[in-house]
């Protein structure tokens, strides 16, 4: 299949993504660059110096919404890009409405019960959407340990599922990029099989 | 009780346990995780009250901060 036809048939489709830090935004810019046709972004943070560490922000960002600077950063990617940000919490109830329409989510929050609480609500609200899951990608190295898991055709994992993200073990680019892109990856390939 | 936990074959001296029991026995003490008993999501709240039982295949996710 050339470019041009993947493409083509990736503008169809809708993608959820749940935060827009490390994952989140990394994982949107390799979608965008790809050609999903639209973006649905839920964050309701600032851009922090200490994100550009890691996070698909620029320094001359900081301050901004995050969702407002990776809108930005996703048009100057790909100008025709249909980004619908919302900047709020999400919580139980709004994750029905705000990804109701999406053909997969993106599970890219930093709290791992926040973590929880996207997944379970999804399964349970949205059963036939498809959710990828990031857990594990604090550190450096070890990059053989990463992997990609599919529970059943609506759950699948990408991560180490160990390594937790502390003060002393802090997630940094290159780890956080990789789950980030393995995301995106198991995304192309679920919408590459649709009609 | 024969169970599948993740695809490995798991083997408990009872006839049926509890999510949470199994949790215990198997001294898994990770606080944040996805449970689905044959394909249907286990809720936190129902640990301590969903059985598991001989034949189940079990699939549990580990979730990690950091993101």
């Amino acid at each position: 299949m050339r470019f041009s036809e993947i493409e083509k048939h990736l503008k169809k489709f809708k993608v959820g993504i749940a935060g827009a830090g490390g994952l989140g935004s990394n994982c949107a810019a390799a979608l965008a660059r790809t050609g999903v046709g639209t973006l649905v972004v839920a964050d309701f943070d600032k851009v922090e110096p200490s994100n550009i560490t890691r996070q698909y922000y620029f320094a001359d960002q900081v301050g901004m919404m995050k969702t407002t600077a990776l809108k930005e950063n996703l048009i100057r990617i790909r100008p025709e890009i249909n980004v619908v940000t919302c900047q709020i919490k999400l919580n139980e109830k709004n994750i029905p409405s705000v990804f109701n329409d999406c053909q997969v989510i993106v599970e890219a929050f930093d709290r791992s019960d926040m973590k929880q609480m996207l997944i379970e609500t999804v399964q349970k609200e949205l059963p036939s959407v498809p959710i990828i899951v990031g857990s594990g990608l604090a550190g450096w190295g070890n990059t053989g340990v990463l992997k990609f898991r599919k529970v059943d055709e609506t759950l699948y994992i990408c991560g180490d599922e160990m390594s937790e993200a502390t003060d002393d073990n802090p997630p940094l680019a290159p780890r956080v990029c990789i789950v980030a892109n393995m995301q995106a990856n198991a995304v192309i390939e679920i919408l590459m099989k649709k009609i | 009780m024969k169970i599948l936990l993740n695809n490995r074959e798991e083997e408990f001296d009872r006839d049926f346990i509890t999510v949470s029991e199994m949790l215990e026995l198997k001294k898994f003490s990770f606080r944040m995780r996805i449970i689905k008993i044959n394909g249907e999501l286990i809720l936190k709240e129902k640990y301590d009250s969903a059985k598991i039982m001989d034949g189940d295949n079990v699939q549990m996710l580990y979730l990690m901060s950091g993101g």
